[in-house]
């Protein structure tokens, strides 16, 4: 036994630890003193470190340098390119969509998801048939249930309708292969700290040619498209991690909590659908999200009701309602396994969460 | 020689202190925490972090730590200012917004990105030292203004606004004051009551923190309204959606920890360089003008002007000398300088002006080194051009 409490953190969905990788880039960086847009010695070596960065990134999804903007985040590239290129189109969003994006259209028309999670591409196809100048935006995987959307089949719709795509790949990112090219979207968003890279960063990659406004306006940085002083040594790390996977043999530690969760009376949100291998939903029947994270912090244990943006708010997830779940989706907790999680901390998870599920739905029958 | 950089361009960016690196180490060495997860431990640990940071970077400006929007820079709290209060007053409200000729980039785009949804921007002209006249801000405000945007210190000349009479002015003709505190923060005393300013936006790289995060502080009493630039998540109070740094931030407060520690000291110190760096570079140039007053101007600044030369000349020829020809943003623009343009400068005083900016890292030994190659330069390119 540890005499050291350690908490073991199953919510990679909300963060990740940083990679060993991205802490030497970032510490890198640190000492790199100059200002990128400085014509010196010291800005020099900073621009250089920008564009090599850059260069990275945009490669790990098939981009040129050009057609990237670095940002504060996931948050930032979803609202830029919502601004950017909604303007005088229709914004067609999916029902199960990060707040981020939701928020940066709030008279999106909303398309619904099966219950399995996954997007109707049929309700994608009806909401364009006017031809009506439109933007899509569709996640690429969900981060709450790893629900993969069929991104490229919407993408050929989009195009058959003259309609533009943007692919929120936030959670995909380093956990699937993401080109933006064979995807067919028109941006993309990344974020550097959902996959072991730095919190601060996060980039919109746009398709060949595609121009659009700033959000921020400033001093010309990011060729006009984005202003302020960029943020190197979160860009060094988010660059160090950009062609790192999550490891495969993830998949099989989710399995075992999926099955051990099973065993305990709990249901696999969105068990059907193709999903990332790192995530899964757990809807135990009766027992309140929040009552159950609660116990399994206790436990020492770290994993969400849900998204973690919500700010201690604990709501009933609109991602589940939207699956058409009803009651259980205020009875889901989210586990999202970090690239370091181990056969150790899937065990103790699974014991923990027998122990919580015992003790919890024992007192629903006696109720 | 070696080939060691003096870097004199502290005004561009300053390097991370390494107290600041210090503290920011562990958050980005071993905790995961994403401090929006108030579910659990690691979340909640580094929610505290952010906290603690909320208030040092408040106690820098006295401000309360409610008061505080954490942004990702100077830069995007700018354009959270003015293009937030712009939209939160609506198409009902006052028009006019104004500004002067002398401010950074990201102030002079947002004031005319609002131009295009509807309001009035009007850029007002400065006097020679950089100073906007409180009767000329108090002319402008003859027509009903909705906001006024005008910065502490100025980030080429050094230049210190009187931001208490302006702010008077502004409150006097009912707009909302918000000034860009980027340069002045943790370099001189600021009191957000003092001066009495509704909005002020601050930047941890300026002073010894980390690039990648900044603030907006927003007056609670009475409560400044704004609308956000982007929603999502609904962090900072709906104002400013995203995962919030934690490494950066808690770099952020310490440099402003410090910085509130060892302001005065340390600006003695540099005050004392400056004058070291101007007597012996005006002892061997004569003819050199500083651009501006050498009174209200940040300890460390100099804008200086080689009568005869382009200042990027004198940049080349000296390689292991980090200095600028100013504003870092527009470093390689060809067009002279708004700044120095607007305080009266020709397009060729401009281009023959050097920015110099003294810091915290500065030793004595590099401000000798700095004249004798300053001078040396000077000296080998005007015989170059004589022959």
């Amino acid at each position: 036994m540890h005499t050291a409490k350690s908490v073991i953190y199953l919510d990679s969905a909300a963060t990740e630890k940083l990679r060993p990788e991205a802490r030497a880039a970032v510490l890198a960086a640190l000492e790199c003193d100059g200002n990128p847009s400085s014509i010196h010695g010291p800005g020099r070596a900073a621009r250089k470190l920008l564009e090599q960065s850059r260069a990275a990134v945009a490669a790990s999804v098939g981009a040129a340098p050009a057609e990237l903007v670095f940002c504060s985040g996931g948050t930032e590239a979803n609202a830029m390119a919502i601004a950017g290129l909604s303007a005088g189109r229709r914004v067609v969003i999916g029902a199960t969509e990060h707040d981020a994006v939701r928020a940066a259209a709030p008279g999106a028309v909303i398309l619904p998801v099966g219950s399995d999670g996954v997007v109707r591409l049929e309700a994608l196809e009806a909401a364009l048939r006017s031809q009506a100048p439109a933007l899509v935006c569709l996640m690429l995987a969900n981060n709450e249930t790893g629900v993969l959307h069929p991104v490229a089949e919407a993408a050929s719709i989009c195009r058959a309708h003259g309609a533009l795509l943007h692919v929120d790949a936030v959670q995909a990112a380093g956990r699937i292969a993401v080109d933006i090219g064979a995807l067919g979207a028109d941006s993309l968003t990344l974020s550097g700290h959902k996959h072991g890279g730095p919190k601060g960063v996060g980039a919109l990659v746009l398709a060949p040619g595609l121009h659009l406004p700033a959000l921020i306006a400033g001093g010309g940085q990011e060729r006009g498209r984005r202003g302020g002083t960029p943020a190197l040594p979160a860009i060094a790390g988010f660059a160090a991690v950009a062609e790192l996977k999550s490891p495969a043999g993830l998949a099989a530690l989710r399995d075992r909590v999926e099955q051990a969760a099973i065993q305990c009376g709990a249901i696999v949100c969105g068990a059907t659908a193709p999903r990332l291998h790192n995530i899964t939903s757990l809807a135990l029947p009766g027992v309140k999200a929040e009552t159950q994270v609660i116990a399994l912090d206790l436990a020492g244990i770290a994993v969400s009701a849900g998204a973690a943006c919500s700010s201690g708010k604990v709501t009933e997830s609109h991602v589940l309602a939207a699956m058409g779940l009803g009651p259980l989706a205020g009875c889901a907790i989210r586990v999202s396994l970090p690239w370091s999680a181990t056969e150790d901390d899937a065990d103790a998870f699974i014991a923990a969460y027998a122990a919580m599920a015992g003790r919890l739905t024992r007192t629903l029958s006696a109720a | 020689m070696s080939e060691r950089i003096i870097y004199l361009d502290n005004q561009a960016t300053t390097a991370c202190d390494p107290r600041v690196l210090e503290a920011m180490w562990p958050w980005f060495a071993e905790k995961p925490g994403n401090p929006h997860s108030a579910d659990h431990a690691a979340g909640r640990a580094a929610a505290d972090a952010v906290e603690l940071a909320r208030a040092q970077v408040a106690a820098l400006i006295g401000a309360d730590a409610a008061e505080i929007i954490f942004t990702s820079g100077a830069t995007e709290a700018n354009n959270l200012a003015i293009k937030g209060v712009a939209r939160f007053a609506g198409p009902a409200a006052r028009r006019r917004v104004v500004t002067a000729a002398t401010e950074h980039k990201c102030v002079l785009e947002s004031v005319a990105d609002l131009g295009a949804e509807g309001f009035e921007p009007i850029v007002l002209g400065v006097d020679r030292d950089g100073a906007l006249p409180v009767a000329r801000l108090r002319a402008a405000l003859d027509l009903p203004t909705l906001l006024v945007s005008v910065m502490a210190a100025n980030n080429e000349t050094g230049f210190l606004q009187d931001i208490a009479a302006l702010a008077a002015a502004a409150h006097a003709g009912g707009a909302v004051f918000h000034t860009d505190i980027a340069q002045a923060a943790g370099k001189v005393k600021v009191d957000v009551r003092a001066m009495g300013v509704d909005a002020a936006s601050i930047s941890a790289h300026k002073f010894y923190g980390p690039k990648g995060i900044g603030a907006l502080y927003i007056r609670r009493r009475p409560r400044l309204r704004l609308a956000p630039l982007f929603s999502g998540g609904g962090q900072e109070r709906g104002l400013r959606s995203g995962t919030l740094p934690t490494p950066l931030i808690v770099g952020f407060g310490e440099a402003c920890r410090i910085a509130v520690a060892g302001m005065q000291a340390e600006q003695a110190r540099i005050a004392n360089l400056r004058a070291r760096l101007l007597d012996g570079l005006r002892a061997r140039i004569p003819g050199l003008v500083v651009n501006g007053s050498l009174d209200n101007r940040l300890a460390g600044n100099l804008s200086l002007r080689f009568p005869g030369l382009h200042a990027t000349q004198l940049i080349a020829t000296c390689p292991t000398l980090a200095i600028s020809t100013g504003s870092a943003c527009t470093s390689a623009e060809i067009a002279p300088s708004h700044v120095l343009t607007a305080i009266g400068l020709t397009a060729s005083e401009a281009a023959a002006t050097l920015r110099i900016g003294i810091g915290r890292f500065t030793s004595p030994a590099d401000i000798e080194n700095a004249v004798h190659m300053i001078a040396g330069a000077h000296a080998s390119l005007l015989a170059t051009a004589e022959v």
